[in-house]
């Protein structure tokens, strides 16, 4: 197990040296520079040409990227242009902000989801399949950014049940309830989409096993319905449903991009946003390549889980 | 039938779920403190240090923490004493000596004096300060013609420059010129933009990341006390989300209310503020080639637009119809003379005739969005129509901000005939002498970007940025708009009106011409 864990982080290096490399060239290759961001409308040549030189971006190119992944490698991505700070500093302060919203998310998707697919499977064509299915594709097919401005317009202006943004009260004791009531509706608007998604594949996963033999043998000997559900169909459906919970978890983790901005999250997708607009190349290569490293993660770790869960996985 | 009931169900689960939240402790919080003013601003703050940002964003901070040499007086722009007391410049004009106000210290204790003014320049302007690596400072170029800063007494400091240069005092009055304490920069290094030091009516308490920078009443400021006892910025990027924490209650204070929200606002508890500011929104047109290059064609392009049209509909009534390129809020130096174009499409038609084009091609530089630059796309929808209207046949192509100012910053040659720009400047010297000017070509390093030529207005712009008599200055500048508005190098379309709301607990706000926000005198129940 611990070789299977060691070759899949190993193999993990070049696939965050071609994300590296990437989004090095992607930043150099877009038009506008960061001085002309920063100078606006007094960005004559003269003064790009002195505020670049003054920010280390008249080397080549080349010699640029090695000099950042040198630097990189040694744990240092750099200061912000814009922000005039430590690169990484910025990104833990706003990771943690994501991790909370994208795993409060990731959690909701996940146990709705699944509870919502097993209730489908198991009363196929049902009305509660019925109802749970057309639920779930209203979820899928509303865009997360429109769902949350209307989740402000009715619960934060016209019902004043929320607060309309931020992380934290500006005034008052910074608690757990503080931090739940500014995380109810970013945490909702950010879960449905994926919650659908779950919700649709736990239903065909667990249809697939409860039409196997071995549930039919379960039935025939009068195990009761509940049980057979639960603990035999259930545990055999997962092992279809962890990869999809992987894939989810990236999802919910780039839709946080969008759920940031309009709930004002101080997250690492609204940080991403900002740098890109403003250039701020330091910031944006070191902020994909701190995402990239928790997709391939969240993928190693899912693949771990299942050659735990699924003994036909050789590791 | 079944499926209603669940869904009813559904819904009172829903509720009785957001109603047990509702019960949490440390629930719904919509009203904000009395005496604590939270602003709702446009983006997290880059730095809190004057020298080293450029945008409006953070000066809105930094004039309340931080007070220069001089600034706008009240309501107008034009430079009035405040850290200096009174000032005189040399017969000619290279030697500014101002006296300094006596008994102001900045918010770490360390007095304010001569020394402390000619460390801030030096900073600034001079590479080989020891505190030059705590920029890079952007806007530096402001003071260029600075050659040397001395304290000849601890009250009193001379500027010597390098050739006569009348927007030095307007420049000085920028943000630019705002003044830090040195002890505190040498105490923070490169740190400092993120724990301001100065000597305003409000001092720095805490910044928090993309949340909120709180600061609060200057018990020790050498005026009158401020009015709050707190201001809180908060950053709130997203204009709709803005609108809704305003309309909920969670700021009191915002700025760049989008023209759409507005309507929101128009009861008694909000008061709309509007302030027209030194803002021209125009369109470069290529003189070097294409259709363009033809004066009547110009003229013809001014005729066409429905300008009154564009600032009331496309912009619901957030700006005003430009005359020609100075904005009205440089009251002393700006023609009231000249009228706007007249939305005439029939003398349009007849210039075109007259130029013997009736139906020019012309493609049309259009930005997705920027500073200042309003609302560009509806813009450039409307003024593609309205052209067409005319006879003209106009093929927008639309950019990213960045990459517009990459492509149109270098010239339109070979690109394009037509660009939407937009500028706020602080002095009314800066947009023409940057591009309107033979030698502010853009391989000169101008932003004469539709190569506009006329030695006349090269001349009165020349002498009016070395002329020391204000008066004799507003003479040029006049003079020059009626030239400009005449030869027709831009289409003058829009002066834009800065907005705000503020909640009714709010009193004693105005928004300034200068467009920064002076809190000073602001209250709150």
């Amino acid at each position: 197990m611990g070789r299977y864990i060691l070759k899949r982080l190993v193999s993990a290096i070049p696939v965050l040296l071609g994300i590296s490399i990437i989004v090095f060239l992607i930043m150099a290759a877009i038009p506008g520079d960061p001085a002309t961001a920063i100078l606006g409308s007094y960005a004559t040549p003269e003064n790009v040409e002195r505020l670049n030189r003054d920010l280390g971006l008249d080397k080549p190119l080349i010699q640029r990227y090695f000099i950042w992944l040198g630097n990189v490698v040694t744990g240092d991505f750099g200061r912000s242009f814009t922000l005039n700070r430590p690169v990484l500093d910025e990104i833990l302060d706003r990771f943690g902000a994501t991790l909370i919203l994208a795993g409060v998310s990731f959690v909701l998707c996940s146990v709705l989801g699944i509870l919502a697919g097993v209730v489908s499977a198991a009363r196929q064509y049902g009305v509660a399949d019925k109802a749970i299915t057309f639920v779930v594709l209203i979820g899928i097919s509303v865009p997360s950014f429109f769902l949350g401005m209307m989740m402000i317009l009715l619960f934060a202006v016209n019902l004043r049940w929320f607060p309309v943004s931020g992380m934290w009260p500006i005034y008052g004791t910074r608690d757990i309830w503080a931090l739940l009531d500014h995380l109810v509706m970013p945490a909702l608007a950010l879960s449905v989409v994926a919650t659908g998604v779950i919700a649709r594949l736990a239903r065909s996963a667990m249809l697939e096993v409860l039409r196997q033999d071995y549930i039919r043998t379960a039935r025939a000997k009068g195990v009761h319905e509940r049980r057979v559900i639960r603990r035999h169909a259930l545990k055999a459906a997962m092992v279809s449903i962890i990869p999809v919970l992987g894939i989810q978890a990236g999802f919910v983790l780039s839709g946080s991009v969008y759920i940031e901005i309009v709930f004002q999250w101080p997250g690492v997708g609204r940080m991403l946003v900002d740098a890109i607009l403003t250039r701020d190349v330091l910031l944006v290569q070191g902020g994909v390549l701190f995402v990239a490293a928790c997709y391939v993660g969240f993928n190693i770790a899912v693949d771990v889980l299942q050659s735990l869960l699924d003994p036909r996985i050789k590791t | 039938m079944t499926l209603v009931t669940w869904t009813r169900r559904g819904l009172a689960a829903a509720a009785t779920g957001a109603l047990m939240t509702l019960g949490l402790p440390g629930g719904v919080a919509a009203q904000t403190p009395p005496g604590v003013l939270i602003v709702g601003q446009i983006a997290e703050p880059k730095a809190l240090d004057p020298a080293a940002v450029t945008a409006v964003n953070d000066f809105r901070i930094l004039v309340n923490l931080y007070e220069g040499l001089v600034r706008y007086a009240p309501g107008t722009l034009e430079v009035e004493p405040h850290l200096a007391t009174d000032w005189e410049i040399s017969e000619d004009g290279t030697e500014y000596t101002f006296t300094l106000r006596e008994g102001v210290a900045f918010h770490d204790g360390t007095p304010f004096n001569a020394e402390a003014v000619v460390f801030n320049f030096e900073r600034m302007l001079d590479e080989d300060h020891p505190y030059a690596d705590t920029g890079p400072f952007p806007l530096a170029f402001f003071f260029g013609a600075v050659e040397s800063v001395e304290a000849v007494d601890p009250q009193t400091v001379t500027f010597t420059l390098n050739e006569p240069f009348a927007p030095f005092l307007s420049n000085l009055a920028y943000p630019t010129g705002l003044l830090v304490s040195p002890s505190a920069v040498m105490e923070s290094g490169a740190d400092f933009g993120r724990n301001p030091v100065g000597t305003g009516p409000f001092r720095f308490v805490e910044w928090r990341s993309n949340e909120a920078v709180v600061v609060e009443r200057n018990p020790d400021y050498w005026g009158d006390p401020a009015g709050l006892e707190a201001v809180v910025f908060r950053p709130i990027t997203d204009a709709n989300t803005r609108t809704a924490e305003m309309l909920a209650g969670g700021i009191d204070m915002m700025v760049e209310v989008p023209p759409t929200a507005l309507s929101e606002f128009r009861t008694e508890a909000y008061t709309i503020h509007e302030q027209a500011g030194p803002h021209v929104w125009f369109l470069i047109l290529n003189l070097r080639e294409g259709p363009f290059a033809e004066q009547l064609v110009r003229q013809a392009a001014n005729y066409a637009i429905d300008k009154e049209a564009i600032v009331n509909d496309v912009l619901e009534g957030t700006a005003e119809v430009a005359a020609g390129p100075t904005p009205p809020a440089f009251a002393w130096a700006y023609n009231a003379d000249l009228d706007p174009y007249p939305h005439d499409p029939e003398r349009a038609r007849e210039l075109l005739a007259e130029a013997g084009v009736e139906n020019p091609e012309v493609t049309f530089y259009v930005t997705e969005g920027g500073s200042g630059m309003l609302d560009p796309v509806a813009m450039g929808t409307a003024i593609q129509a309205d052209l067409a209207e005319v006879g003209f046949d106009v093929t927008i192509e639309t950019y990213e901000w960045n990459t517009f100012l990459g492509e149109v910053n270098p010239g339109l040659e070979g690109k394009a005939d037509m660009a939407q720009m937009a500028w706020m400047t602080n002095d009314p010297d800066t947009l023409p002498y940057l591009a309107l000017r033979t030698e502010a070509m853009p391989d000169q390093g101008g932003f004469n970007s539709g190569y506009y030529s006329n030695p006349e207005v090269d001349a009165l712009l020349e002498e009016a940025r070395t002329a020391t008599d204000q008066d004799r200055r507003a003479e040029l500048y006049r003079e020059m708009q009626a030239i400009v508005q005449e030869d027709a190098p831009w289409v003058f379309v829009a002066n834009w009106k800065q907005n705000a709301v503020t909640s009714d607990r709010v009193e004693n706000f105005s928004l300034e011409p200068s467009f920064l926000l002076m809190l000073e005198d602001v209250t709150k129940e």
